[in-house]
């Protein structure tokens, strides 16, 4: 019972095995994917209530984790519901890029339970390397090259930064003798000012900011983000993100409120990795490209939340990337129904949109508009609620840099929502958008507002989490 | 909490903010374009009905906050749902309820494309404006001030002139800027009120000096960009021009009035001693405002560029009678809020029924209409009086308190009066631009074109125009009933801040000095 989720991914990625050995339809293939996907949904439902130890207490299952199981299996299935069964994968593989997706799904769902550095590591890699070989799944066609620029890039960066990581933990390791987290943070706690466990806890948090693309560990981003397919940049975008989220709250509750240094460390990551993300997004023409740089800011917010070493700023974080995965999503299916078999979208490809597809041009707004902060989107409540948070601890600066930051954003987001809402469609035709599609947006939209406008809610489900974890 | 807040049992407040936006939903679903303007006129006219019983029930006896409502929204970081008004929100919120079934009316047929979403737009507009006027909880006041761009920025954006894309834009990015670090000064006096957004708890409080001119600084940037202050108002010639009509008049009647209001909500009471040190310079920039709107008005010729740099002006006159502190300057300055947001909406509303027929905005090719449109000029006429406040018109009274305030502020400690010289020539430069308007539209030249064409108001637009006229005379005539809702308040304001003036000014020597 506490390991369903977990099974189901693999009893599907087995279904999926079975497929790829034979030919299959893309139309056939996509509709097992989801449904695999749902299952995996109702699977994780199901257990949302259970807790407990596995395998020896490597492995821990509670509220916290079970929540982000729910969250990495619903993202999954909405992205594989909006993304385009004649999409950007090459034909011969795209049972393969199913079975690779799925494994990585198991791999992050592994990553959030696990509390033990060695498992940690192993769920990271299941959860990185199949990305890897997803990336470059791409058709030629589309991305004439690019995408194999993109998955060298990923993969090059990714060991690099799981080297780093692997060097803290054996830090780790031997400052404590133990691989288990709650004993590292029983031991840490005596000495985490000494410089050997400041470097220690750094450098495994490198291997996080490198999944949730913190600066400076954020380079393979806009490559990546361009070259790999539209809905392969859908989950690179969201997924993972969440489950980065989940094990670097998990890391830093590790340390104490009083390691003035990882503050300062984290705080100049948080800044610049806005400073960065939202001055590059400000001369982007392609639109996942521009998308990439903005995660890379709103990374740095998530910091933001972190580095109170509170368990409201906690809170926030978590409702913030649960907010932040759904602004996410609304963009990309309208990217996605919007793209051309495929093709990357630059800006002026939305021209018109309000009239080629009303509905996918609210949806982007909504999302859009929600990823600047504009009240009374989900983007708003957690950016306040994330300022709220470090200025209750004092840091002012950071708070007056931050809100600058949203000032910034607010340009590139409008730029898209001008060339959507205040252009003619010229000759450009109508989007195809089929009625799940639409369903599918409308339920987004709902969701950003509802997130926005009720926080309260959400905010306790997430202190509970947090709460059985601390 | 509860002995600032007077409740009356039924939620009038909460109706008049909801309806609208219960109507925006309504309006989702339905496809007939006409219906979709019956029920936008059909929701607006209820909520500015519905509004009037705000006038009978409110009790002009005390400062408090009346028909108040308080629910708790976000617990953990106490942040609720608290409404309220009192004599300074009370004739805003008015303002805007009967503004907007006139707003609705004068888009019957100017706006030809997508009527379900443009109507939508207004009542989300109507929503949240009247909830900043009632907000009494920081977070929901700038969830709503922010939320407003939104629907504002659509409205510029969609159905706007032919440079739509270059005003929307300017206008979303410079108010959004301004008030972002309002936001952080929000917080900051979370922080120092034990946690409390509440914003009458924020009054009057202790708050060292320098804190104090930072957050009034904070302050100061969102609201006299939204005012707009000279030389923050380049925004607004080009979302002006830009706009529809109704948003013309939603700009130029309401949402101007949100950053004065803002300084008489949160600037004068939370940082009462930053207002005393930085009074003068803000006096300064308003007499700038007066003379360079003026001057800039005579040097037009689009109408709508004309009326918004008259704008400029007549906002300067506002923050001019708000910031000398004294009874008359802010009853003034309330009242004129009011005139002007009656007068410069109607006179937005006569340039777009002019632009409906000749499709410019251009003065030249307007001239010499007065042979073929007599009802219209005669509207006209009167609310170009009123703009440069003739006597018996509601303006004269408004601008007569200002400067009689600016006067006594001036002469108060045996000084001579500067600054009401200095603004005198803006009443004056008011008067030149705008009998030079109507001189040319009424009579023109020897070259005017062909108007003959032309075809006078309809029932409909007299319709529009005759309640603007109507209080064009009542307020001009005979202003007390208004005074006396606000005069309560006001004095209430002035007896805390002159408490604090003295410190103040003890303080700001030690600063200067």
């Amino acid at each position: 019972m506490l390991f369903l989720p977990e099974l189901t991914l693999l009893g599907a990625g087995l279904i999926l095995f079975i497929f790829s050995l034979g030919k299959p339809s893309s139309g056939k293939i996509k509709n097992v994917a989801i449904a695999l996907a749902a299952l995996t949904l109702v699977a994780s439902l199901i257990c949302i209530k259970s807790e407990g130890e596995l395998f020896y207490s490597a492995y821990q299952v509670d509220l916290f984790s079970q929540i982000f199981k729910v969250l990495i299996a619903l993202a999954t299935l909405i992205i594989l519901i909006f993304s385009d069964s004649e999409g950007d994968i090459k034909l011969a593989v795209r049972s393969e890029y199913y079975l690779f997706l799925f494994m990585s799904v198991l791999g992050l769902m592994m990553l959030v339970s696990s509390v033990e550095l060695i498992s940690i590591f192993v769920a990271l890699e299941l959860s990185s390397f199949a990305v890897y070989v997803m990336v470059p799944m791409r058709n030629n066609a589309t991305a004439s090259g690019s995408q194999f620029e993109a998955g060298i890039k990923y993969l090059l960066f990714g060991v690099m930064a799981t080297g780093l990581m692997l060097f803290g933990m054996s830090y780790m390791y031997g400052l404590t003798g133990s691989t288990q987290l709650p004993v590292i943070a029983d031991k840490l706690s005596l000495m985490y000012s000494q410089p050997a466990a400041v470097i220690a806890i750094v450098l495994v948090l490198a291997g996080f900011f490198y999944k949730l693309a913190i600066f400076p560990l954020h380079f393979w981003v806009p490559d990546v983000y361009e070259g790999a397919s539209n809905e392969t940049t859908a989950f690179i975008a969201a997924v993972p993100k969440l489950a980065a989220v989940a094990l670097l709250i998990r890391l830093i509750t590790l340390v104490s409120s009083e390691g003035e240094v990882i503050v300062n460390v984290l705080m100049v990551c948080a800044l610049l990795s806005m400073f960065y993300g939202n001055l590059s997004a400000l001369i982007q023409k392609d639109v996942k490209r521009l998308l990439g740089f903005s995660g890379i800011s709103h990374a740095g917010f998530v910091l933001v939340g972190l580095l109170t070493f509170k368990v409201t700023g906690y809170a926030t974080a978590m409702y913030y990337i649960m907010g932040y995965v759904f602004m996410n999503l609304a963009c990309f299916l309208v990217i996605c129904s919007v793209a051309e078999k495929g093709k990357n979208v630059v800006v002026e490809d939305f021209t018109g949109l309000h009239k080629r597809a009303p509905l996918l041009a609210i949806t982007l707004t909504v999302g859009l508009f929600a990823l600047a902060g504009i009240p009374p989107f989900v983007g708003f409540t957690g950016k306040f609620l994330l300022l709220l948070g470090a200025l209750k601890q004092g840091h002012l600066i950071l708070v007056i840099l931050a809100a600058i930051n949203t000032g910034i954003a607010i340009f590139y987001y409008l730029s898209i929502v001008r060339v959507s809402f205040c252009t003619d469609s010229e000759d450009r035709g109508a989007v195809a958008s089929s009625a799940l599609n639409n369903t599918l947006a409308v339920m987004l939209i709902v969701t950003i507002i509802v997130m926005g406008v009720m926080p309260s809610k959400f905010i306790a489900i997430t202190s509970s989490a947090i709460h059985t974890i601390m | 909490m509860d002995q600032l807040l007077i409740n009356s049992g039924f939620p009038i407040l909460s109706v008049l903010i909801f309806l609208p936006l219960a109507g925006a939903f309504i309006l989702l679903f339905i496809k007939s374009e006409s219906l979709c303007r019956y029920l936008a006129l059909a929701v607006t006219s209820i909520v500015g009905i519905l509004s009037l019983l705000l006038v009978t029930g409110f009790d002009k006896t005390t400062d408090k906050f009346q028909f108040a409502e308080h629910q708790s929204w976000i617990e953990a970081f106490n942040i609720n749902y608290t409404i309220g008004v009192d004599g300074i929100s009370i004739l805003l919120i008015l303002l805007t309820t009967i503004i907007m079934p006139f707003c609705v009316l004068a888009s019957w047929s100017y706006i030809k494309t997508r009527i379900q979403s443009f109507m939508i737009c207004l009542l989300i507009m109507e929503t949240a404006m009247i909830g900043v006027f009632v907000a009494l909880d920081f977070v929901l006041f700038y969830i709503l001030w922010e939320a407003m761009l939104i629907p504002m920025y659509m409205l510029i954006g969609i159905w706007g002139g032919p440079r739509k894309i270059y005003a929307s834009i300017k206008f979303f990015l410079y108010t959004l800027a301004g008030s972002i670090l309002l936001l952080v000064g929000i917080i900051w006096l979370y922080v120092a009120n034990d946690y409390s957004f509440f914003i009458p708890d924020m009054m009057w409080q202790a708050y060292p000096l320098e804190a104090q001119i930072y957050l009034f600084l904070a302050f100061f940037l969102a609201f006299a960009i939204k005012v707009p202050m000279f030389p923050f108002h380049t925004w607004l010639p080009a979302a002006h021009v830009e706009a529809p009509t109704a948003g013309s008049v939603i700009l130029a009647s309401i949402l101007l009035k949100m950053g004065t209001y803002g300084f008489l909500r949160f600037a004068l009471p939370i940082t009462p001693e930053a207002t005393v040190v930085l009074m003068p310079y803000v006096l300064w920039l308003s007499i700038a405002g007066i003379i360079y709107g003026g001057f800039t008005a005579l040097a037009q010729s689009d109408m709508k560029k004309l009326i918004a740099y008259s704008s400029v002006g007549h906002m300067g006159f506002v923050t001019l009678g708000i910031f000398v502190l004294n009874v008359q300057g802010l009853e003034g300055a309330i009242l004129q809020m009011v005139n002007h947001g009656i007068t410069t909406g109607a006179l937005f509303l006569c340039v777009g029924m002019i632009y409906e027929r000749t499709h410019s905005r251009e003065l030249r090719s307007a001239t010499g209409v007065g042979k073929y449109m007599p009802v219209y000029i005669t509207f006209l006429a009167f609310f170009s009086l009123s703009s440069f406040g003739f006597p018996g018109t509601n303006s004269f009274v408004g601008e007569f308190m200002i400067l009689a305030g600016v006067f006594e502020f001036g002469t108060a400690n045996g000084g001579f009066p500067y600054l009401a010289l200095a603004a005198i020539p803006g009443a004056v430069l008011a008067a030149a631009y705008m009998l030079r308007m109507l001189q040319k539209i009424v009579w023109g030249g020897t070259d005017n074109p062909d108007q003959s064409w032309i075809t006078d108001l309809n029932t409909r637009e007299i319709v529009i125009l005759a309640p603007f006229l109507f209080f064009v005379f009542w307020i001009g005539l005979g202003p007390q009933p208004f005074l006396d809702l606000i005069h309560t308040s006001v004095t209430q304001l002035l007896q805390q801040f002159d408490a604090h003036k003295l410190q103040a000014v003890a303080a700001a020597g030690s600063i200067l000095h």
